[in-house]
This record gives structure tokens, sequence and C-alpha cells, in this order.
């Protein structure tokens, strides 16, 4: 499988496809609509080339699979790619929404068009490399490089406060990296490596664990977003582009559960469990104030935006839960809240095209003009609230069982979130789809084009396909999630003074 | 040791500086006979001169000792010295273009940078401290008149003067430094100083001995406490001669530094670390700090340049092979940056002149694309965003720290990195999140080279970093 390498060529494609659009010229209607043609194709042929990486998964194995190694930067670090259970179905996340986001801004976008698909194609690139990436550098590199196309995302194509927004998270999520980033170069010379599967067998001593890991969770909480880093998002949000808006939601949002699942529970296990506490508070904190705050929103994206943070909080409750169903939970969740609240990015992107407003009170009554709309929109309104028969439940549900099992009380405050999040989002829904139709302005509207249906009628069925059947996505990761429990229960159970004496001996 | 010169071929190893000294000599005949009107030519032979002496190293290098020891030329010299050269040549080259639009038609030029770079040459192959001195004192005697060598700007002859004036002082210092290490040592070549240190911690006078000598030195790389010359000089100089101050006498001093702390104090190394701490901290947090507030754009790289030379101390700092090694991949990344930066800089230009105001280059996206996107990725890398040199380089640094245990400088320094990153991010949201002025006029074909060879570095550094990181890596483990 390996010498194939399809890994590299799902992650450079999208480069491809870069270099296509370079070649068009001209700036008319034509060119824009070659180009637009150009980053579309790209995008379903990445995605279809990704499906060979899930059609080339063994179920059984847990380790890395189609593994690519290369020497690089004089042979210290090299280019070491591979996925398992936890990274590949990120992969397929990835390559899935991108021809969505650029369906999205098929019309929106008509200034600049050239620039916006290079900057989203590089982007691809740069979150497939994330995922694929087995060496720490290799992964840092991909993961810091992903700012600066979103950076220009949001500051040219974005709405009016967008210079802000763009600063705020760029600038946000840099301070947190470069603390992984010594951690990263301390962890070289404890380990003498910087290779994903080696350090996952190295143990570090407790002590030294401890900072580690609180490095690591400065970047991870801040991408996560978890209360109380979290301001940079609903800004972030609300500026950015529709496309951006999915992107951020759908797949950025997720590195930081990843890189959670991927180095800090398998290489600092300690102080994993030491934090746990903090974490669990943290993530109830998140829960609860985030929809409270989502409530008092008069912004659909700033809305969905808390709700985000609200979600992602289940994540990261899930995780430190440290259980089967915790973490099967969360992987599930982040699946389906890329959906989901693509989905419904993508939802609100359909209406600020033909209004260019974003408040709630310039909407209301869109059911008597927009009944296919108002279907899709309370398709994913219940998924985001966790309704039984949509993919967000079985997430919801499994973070909490896991939490249930390792602290009582988390669970119990966390469940208070699915109230609130069914009120958040159906108030949301009753004030944008129901009441009269009394606007003059919202009287022209008109209904889904077919460019919209075929955007969002895929991730409504994904949704409910998901919501009834979960089980293609837990036979994937189900492996991989063993393994991760197993040697987390083991390093646990040796404890710290185990290690060192190990560490010892190693020197 | 080579006692005496014997044959002539015991002067291989200084041919490249011999062929810049009488090719300097030759020139200047020819200018002050000629006059004016061979400007060109002369300027056209220096960077011919540079270019061959760069191949002549990287050819065939003669590595070995020459003049009892003061003159060593090794692997370190030898990388440091070619990216003086590169250096040097593209500031000469770059200074055409100007010549041409601004009436700075004058032939001294660059027979001056050439002389300078013989110091610089000679700075990096000091073996000893008469040597480094005397290397040091052709460098910057040269650059104080290139400084002021448009005499009829007020601001031109202000910077000179006040490089001259603040240089006597540091070079007085670094003399006075001198001095004291040689009382203490009774040595002045770095190896026998070396040998004299046998003890973990050095005497008070060779302390007060180092103290002078880094303040000196600190001058030369423009090192916060000893900065202040830096801005009022990148301002004043005119901007071919702002482009050449950043780059070639920073890396050659910053060598010379190196080369007299590792290979001469090594063995004090707890002694001179903390000032080097001390420096490299001030450094970067004025770097970053002061430069948010600027709005000329040669200002902005004045402090961005004084934050650079706080990173690359990161690495000194940590007093390894892999700090040294960090430092010259820094260099190298820093050259790149810096002269694709001012080739930009030098093409901010409208019918009315040069301009150098950071809003001058509003909505350069629209105007002038590719210029827009190369400076935006030089920007990135001065910032350290991967995949950029600047990243690459930041990460050896910081990696030597790291291994060193100075856990608080990696700390303080990454996070003056942030700080730093804003004002650079303002470069790129004015070209590109602004809305568009006047048109620059077209750029001319020297800066289209120079962004463009720098450009390469800079964004594709990643691809093939092997051959640099193993030269750097080479050239930093002969000075162990």
């Amino acid at each position: 499988m390996s010498d194939w390498s399809i890994l590299s060529i799902t992650t450079f494609l999208p480069l491809v496809g870069v270099l296509f659009i370079l070649l068009v010229r001209g700036d008319d209607e034509e060119a824009k609509k070659n180009i637009r043609r150009v980053a579309l194709i790209t995008t379903c042929f990445t995605f279809v080339i990704s499906l060979f990486i899930w059609g080339g998964f063994t179920y059984e194995n847990p380790g890395f699979q189609m593994v690519e190694k290369h020497e690089w930067l004089g042979g210290a670090f090299s280019y070491h790619m591979g996925v398992d259970g936890i990274s590949m179905l990120f992969v397929i996340l990835t390559t899935f929404l991108m021809p969505f986001c650029i369906l999205a801004s098929w019309h929106s976008i008509q200034h600049r068009v050239k620039e916006y698909m290079i900057a989203f194609l590089v982007l691809e690139t740069l979150m497939i490399g994330v995922f694929c990436a087995l060496d720490l550098i290799l992964f840092y590199v991909f993961f810091e490089a992903g700012l600066i196309p979103m950076f220009l995302i949001i500051g040219v194509w974005g709405g009016a406060r967008r210079v802000y927004a763009s600063y705020k998270f760029f600038l946000y999520t840099l301070l947190g990296s470069v603390l992984m980033l010594i951690a990263v170069m301390s962890m070289y010379w404890q380990a003498g490596t910087l290779d994903i599967p080696q350090l996952m067998q190295h143990s570090f001593p407790a002590s030294m664990q401890t900072w580690l890991w609180l490095a690591f969770f400065a970047s991870f909480a801040v991408k996560m977003p978890m209360w109380p880093v979290h301001t940079w998002l609903p800004d972030a949000h609300v500026e950015a582009p529709t496309a951006g808006s999915v992107i951020l939601a759908g797949i950025l949002l997720k590195m930081g559960g990843y890189g959670f699942l991927r180095f800090s529970l398998p290489m600092f296990p300690l102080a994993s469990e030491m934090f746990a506490p903090l974490v669990f508070t943290l993530s109830v904190v998140a829960i609860i104030y985030t929809s409270l705050v989502a409530l008092a929103q008069e912004d659909i994206k700033k809305l969905i935006a808390y709700s985000s943070v609200a979600h992602m909080g289940y994540v990261t409750m899930g995780i430190f839960a440290m259980n089967e169903q915790g973490i099967q939970g969360a992987l599930f969740q982040m699946l389906s809240h890329g959906i989901v609240s693509a989905a419904l990015f993508l939802c609100v992107g359909v209406i600020y095209d033909r209004m260019h407003t974003r408040q709630i009170s310039a909407y209301g009554g869109l059911v008597n003009r927009m009944p296919k709309y108002a279907v899709a929109f309370m398709i994913f309104t219940m998924a985001n609230v966790g309704l039984p028969g949509t993919s967000g439940f079985v997430g919801e549900f499994l973070t909490l069982l896991g939490a249930f099992r390792a602290n009582t009380w988390v669970a119990l405050f966390a469940c208070t979130g699915v109230i609130l999040s069914a009120a958040y989002a159906l108030y949301l829904y009753r004030r944008v789809v129901f009441g009269a139709l009394e606007k003059e302005s919202l009287k022209a509207m008109l209904d889904l084009s077919a460019r919209e249906k075929v955007i969002l009628v895929p991730l409504i069925i994904l949704t409910i396909f998901f919501g009834f059947y979960p089980a293609p996505v837990f036979d994937v990761t189900q492996a991989s999630v063993d393994a991760l429990i197993t040697n987390y229960q083991a390093a646990i159970e040796l404890g710290p003074k185990a290690i060192v004496d190990t560490a010892a001996l190693g020197h | 040791m080579q006692a005496e010169i014997l044959h002539l071929s015991d002067l291989a190893p200084v041919l490249p500086e011999l062929l810049l000294a009488v090719g300097a000599l030759v020139l200047l005949m020819v200018g002050a006979f000629g006059g004016n009107r061979y400007t060109s030519v002369v300027t056209g032979l220096c960077v011919a001169l540079l270019a061959i002496a760069g191949l002549m190293l990287i050819v065939s290098p003669n590595y070995g000792e020459v003049f009892n020891g003061s003159f060593v030329q090794d692997a370190f010299s030898r990388y440091m010295k070619i990216l003086v050269l590169i250096g040097s040549g593209f500031a000469i080259a770059m200074s055409v273009a100007y010549a041409r639009s601004q009436n700075f038609d004058r032939f001294e030029y660059p027979i001056l940078i050439l002389l300078a770079t013989l110091g610089m040459m000679m700075m990096l192959s000091a073996g000893d401290l008469i040597a480094m001195y005397l290397g040091l004192e052709l460098q910057s005697l040269a650059l104080y008149v290139v400084a002021a060598i448009n005499r009829d700007s007020v601001r031109s002859t202000e910077a000179g003067l006040k490089y001259f004036v603040l240089g006597a002082l540091s070079s007085g210092m670094l003399l006075y430094g001198m001095s004291f290490i040689y009382g203490f040592t009774g040595q002045i070549e770095f190896d026998a100083i070396a040998m004299t240190l046998t003890e973990e911690r050095a005497s008070l006078g060779l302390v007060f001995g180092i103290v002078f000598l880094l303040a000196g030195l600190a001058f030369k790389i423009s090192a916060v406490p000893f900065h202040m010359w830096t801005p009022d000089v990148y301002e004043g100089a005119p901007t071919p001669v702002t482009a050449f101050f950043a780059a070639a006498p920073k890396i050659a001093a910053f060598g010379m530094m190196m080369r007299v702390l590792v290979e001469g104090l090594g063995g004090v190394l707890v002694d001179w670390q903390q000032i080097i701490v001390f420096m490299a901290i001030m450094s970067m947090a004025l770097g970053s700090f002061a430069a948010i507030g600027q709005k000329n754009i040669k200002r902005l790289m004045a402090y961005s340049s004084i934050g650079h030379m706080g990173y690359a101390m990161v690495g000194l700092a940590a007093g390894s092979a892999v700090g040294v090694e960090g430092v010259i991949v820094y260099m190298t990344a820093y050259l790149a940056m810096t002269l694709g930066a001012f080739a930009c800089i030098l093409s901010m230009r409208r019918k009315s002149g040069m301009v150098e105001d950071i809003y001058d280059l509003s909505g350069l996206s629209k105007t002038n694309l590719p210029m827009a996107i190369l400076l935006a990725f030089i920007m990135f890398s001065l910032a350290g965003i991967p995949p950029f040199v600047g990243f690459f380089a930041k990460f050896y640094v910081f990696m030597a720290a790291v291994e060193a245990g100075l856990y608080p400088l990696a700390i303080i320094g990454i996070l003056t990195s942030v700080v730093g990153c804003y004002y650079y991010l303002r470069i790129i949201k004015v070209m590109f999140f602004d809305d568009a002025t006047d048109e620059f006029l077209p750029m001319s074909g020297e800066m289209k080279i120079v962004l463009g060879v720098s450009s390469v570095v800079v964004c594709l550094f990643f691809l093939v970093p092997g051959p640099i990181v193993e030269a750097a890596s080479a050239a930093a483990n002969t000075l162990f």
C-alpha cells in the first residue's frame, strides 16, 4: 500500500489545482468561471482519491497505516505520513467538506476569485497534512502554516470588522501554538526523536509531563476552542465568508480535539490523568456558559459560533473521560459537528447571499417563501440540538455516557447543556423561519436554487444516516481507540515511579 | 601552525582577500583618473570581483592558517564569507537601479563596499584580537563614509556622523576590552587564550574585558542596549546603503563574535552567557514592541533587525555546536529575508520619487500582485511562520536554547515573536486588506532578480533544507 503514496497524493493534489488556476489568464467572467470550475474539480477529485484511503484501510490494525517516510531537514526529522483509526476520518471529512466550500462561494465571491480559490486549495493541503503528519515538526509546519490562508480569507473577503477578526484569529492561535513549539523542542532533547509513533512509546518523566501537557494544552485549547480562550472564534466566524466559517467550524476546530487524542493522551498519560478535573471543569463551564451566551445573540453566525464552543465542550469532556464510550463519542461528535455546523453555516450563507445581513431580527417567516430551506435548516437545527435520529445525538449521548462513568457530577451538569442547546437553537429557528412574513424585503426571497440543493442534500442524508447507523464510523475508530485506552491504562497503573525508573535505566 | 611564509602557495587561503584588496585599489585608480564616467564600469567590476571571490570560496576553498595564525580559513569562515559576499554583491546590484533614478552616481560607492567587504572577510577569518580589530576598523571606516555618501542630504550626513561618533566609541570600548583580555590572559591568539582558561570561572579582570568586548560587538550588530544608532542610520542613509547595512556587516560582526566567544572564550561560557542572554531578551523585546508604532518602513526594518539579532543571540547563548549551527542557519535566513524586503522597499517608487511610508504600500495586491505576494511571504517568514525559512531559523536557535536548558530565554523569545508578528501582519494587512493607492513605477530588472532569488530561498527552503543545514553544521563544528 505504501508504494502508492496515497496520503501524499491526497495531501498535495489540491496544489496541482493551484497550478492550473495560476495558468488561467484574465479577469473577466469567463476566467472566473474557469477558476471556479478548476477548484471544484480539484476538490471533488481529491475527495474521490481520499476515499481510496478508506478503501485500503484495515479495520483491525490499531497502528498507523499507509505509512510513508523520507528524510527531511538534514536527517534529524523526517517526512513521515500515516493514518490510523483516529485520524483517517478527519482526512475524509476535510476532503468531503471542501467541494461544498467551493460551491458555497460560487456566486458570493465576485472579486479576487483567483486568490480566493488558491487560498482555499492551499488550506486544504495544509489541513490534510495536519491529520496525516507523523512527525511533530511536520505536524507543526502544517498546523501553523494553515493560519496564513485563513488569515487572508478572513481579512480579504470578510465582513465589516474583518481586520480585527483576522488579527485576533492569527495572534490568538499563534500565541497558543508557540508554547507547544517549545514543548516539542524539549521533547526532542528528552526522547531523541520527533517521530510520533516513537514518542508514543516513550515514557516522559512525570514532572516533565506536566509542563509538556500544559504547553500542548495551550495550543489545543485555543484551537478547540475551550472556555475561556474561545473569544477569537465568534469574531472570526462572524467576519469570515461563509466558506471560511464552514472550514473553521468543520475542520480547524477539530484539530484541537485531534491534538488531544494524538499527543496529550498517549504521550502524557500521567499529566492527562492529573489535569482531567481541570478539563472537565472547563468543559462544563463551556457547555453551560456559552449556551447561555448563545441565547442572547442577535447575530445568527455568532449564535452558531457559541453553540460550536458548547459542542466542543462535549468533545473535551468525552476525551478526558478516558473510556471507550467517551473517546468514541468525542470522535463521533467531532465528525458529526463537522458536518452539522458546516451545514448550519451553509444555511446561514444561503439567506445571507439574498439579504446581506446576519441579524436575526432582519428575518422572520421565511417558511412561507422558502419551505425547502425551512426543512433543511430544521434538520440541521435538530441535529445541533442532538435529537435522536440525527448524528448529533450519537456523539452527545456517548460522551455523556463516558463522562457519567468517569464523574457523575460532570455528566449531570453537562446534561443541562442539552436542554440549553434546544433552547437557543429552537429560539433561533422560530425567530428566523416561523412567524409572520412581515418584512417587505423578505417577500421576494427565492427558495433554494439547484446549486444550494446540491450542497445541502448530501449533508442532510449524512446527518440522518449517521443518526441511525453510526457503525461505519465506529468500525474505523474501534481498534485505535481500544489501543489508546489500553496503553493509557497501562501507563497509569505503572504510575510515576515506574516511569522514572525506566527512564533512568534508559540513560 | 605555520611559522612563516616560505612559498607563495602558502598564501592560498588568503587568495580571495588578496583579490579584493588589489582589485579595490586598481578600481580606485580607474575611478580617480576616469571620473564618474566610469561609474558603471567600476560598479560592474566590483560585482564581478565579489562574485569571483565567492566562487573561489565555493569551488576550491583552501583551508589553513596564514600569518602566524592571525588569519584562519576554515569551514566556518568560508560559509560566513559566502553570505557576506552575497549580501554585498546584491547590495551593489540594488544600488544600480537606484543610482539611475535618484542621481546617485558615485564611483566611490561600490569601491567602499568592496573595502568594507574585505574588512568583513578579515573579521571572519581573524585568529587573534589584533587581526579582528584591524578587520573591524577597515569595515567600519568604509561604512562611515558610505552612510554619509549622499553628502548633499542633511539626513544622510547626520546618519553618517551619528554612526561615526557612536562607532568610534564602540571601537574604543572594544579595544579597551581587548586590552583587559590580553592583560589577564597574556595572550592575543584565540587558541592561546582558550588554553589559559583552565578554571571554571573567569577572573574579575577577564570578565571586565569580556563585558567591554561584548559592548563593542553589540554595537556592531545593533543589539540592545547599543542599538540607538540603528533606526536613525537606517532611516537617514540612502536606501541601498540601508539595504547593505542591514545584511552583510551584521552577519560579519556576528560571525566574528561567535568565533571569539566560542573559540577563544569558550572555557568561561557561564560568564559571557548571562550577558548574551540579557542582550538577547532585551533585543527581542525592544525589536518587537518598538516596531509596533513605526510608520516609516526603513525604521520598521531597523527595529525588526534589532529583534532578529536578538533571536540569533538565543542560539549563541546556548554556546553549543547546535547553537552555532542555529545561528548560521539564522544568518542565512536573515540575509535572504533582508535582501528580499529591501528589494521591495527600493521598488517603492512613484513618479514623485521614492516613498518610505508603510501606508504607501496600501492595496499593493491590487496594483502589483506578484510583488505583494512575495513581500507577504517575506513578512510571514520574518515573523517566523512555517513553512518559510524564518520559521526553521527560529526553530534551530530555540532548539539549541532548549537543549542548553535556557527555558526562560526560549519562552520569552518565542512570546516576543508573537508580538513581533503583529507589525509584520500589519504590512500584509496594508497590502492586502486596504484600498489601493497610486501604482508604483515598474520594478527594475535588478530588483526583480534580487527579489526572485531571495524569495526562492525564503519560500522553498523547506523543500531542500539539507545542503544548507549540513553546511551550517559542518561550519559550526569547526569552532569546537
